[in-house]
């Protein structure tokens, strides 16, 4: 397979792909998230019905199998913005945009107790992330 | 309330900070074998499935996916979400001791902010405790306990 030239992209089509990413990927991480909540510690479940009771446990929620379409659509999006944006901007951006947007949305969503020390942290490593692709 | 966890916890947690930043690494080094995909040929996507580089990314991507939700199921999502990235860090200090390649001001001011990040989160409570909720009759619980 031969590498052409990369495409011209504008603007909007980076940044709307980038959002797009960072989207799909708060939405997966939520409702995983959610649903881990909701079957419990797999530590312990492990312990009583063994790995295939664990992953039996996942695998049996509707909310993780939503959860990880929406991880497999931002999977490919990453892809196809990776053949098309600098992965210099797409990664990091993509990355501090999900982490501001997981931050938002757990508190929404899950009711995590997202005090100060996690605001401060979600910014922290959301610039950091940034400043990494410089 | 203080959360401690238990040492195979931290393990689980080094985990999630390490295999996610080298999967995508592994990505993006096959995407960039595989090409520019364009939205008119996204069948290309499958095709990059041949490539090995993203075939032992997607292995190491696996491999987080467990650790991560083994990790949401005992902690809050805010809490584990800075250690994956702390691995970025371990990537910068990786190329910098390991490539030998140069990491400039910038870069070392982003390792500064996330590693305080993530000490900030670290310091606190793993997990926010709700009250109880009954239980409406006849709801099935996710897991089996």
């Amino acid at each position: 397979m031969n590498a052409a030239a990369p495409v011209e992209v504008s603007v909007f089509e980076t940044w709307a792909t980038i959002v797009t990413v960072a989207a799909t990927a708060v939405a997966g991480d939520v409702l995983t998230a959610g649903a881990m909540r909701r079957i419990g510690d797999l530590d312990v479940i492990r312990a009583q019905s063994g790995l295939g009771g664990a992953i039996r446990a996942v695998v049996s929620s509707p909310m993780f199998l939503l959860g990880v379409l929406s991880m497999a659509i931002s999977f490919f999006s990453l892809l196809f913005t990776l053949s098309n944006v600098a992965v210099s901007l797409a990664a990091p951006a993509s990355a501090s945009l999900t982490f501001l947007g997981n931050a938002f949305a757990a508190k929404l969503f899950l009711k995590e107790n997202v005090d100060r020390r996690r605001w401060l942290a979600a910014l922290f490593v959301c610039a950091g992330v940034f400043l990494l692709s410089k | 309330m203080k959360h401690t966890l238990s040492p195979q916890r931290y393990l689980i947690l080094l985990a999630v900070m390490l295999s996610a930043s080298v999967g995508d690494t592994l990505l993006s080094h096959g995407m960039k074998q595989v090409g520019p995909v364009s939205v008119t040929h996204l069948g290309m996507l499958l095709s990059a499935m041949a490539n090995p580089w993203v075939i032992v990314g997607i292995l190491c991507l696996l491999g987080f996916f467990a650790s991560y939700l083994t990790a949401l199921s005992w902690a809050d999502l805010t809490f584990v979400l800075p250690a994956t990235a702390f691995g970025y860090v371990v990537v910068a200090f990786l190329s910098k001791f390991w490539l030998h390649e140069a990491v400039s001001p910038y870069r070392w001011a982003g390792i500064v902010l996330i590693v305080c990040g993530v000490g900030f989160v670290a310091n606190g409570p793993s997990l926010t405790q709700h009250p109880p909720v009954d239980e409406p009759a006849g709801a099935v619980a996710g897991g089996s306990k």
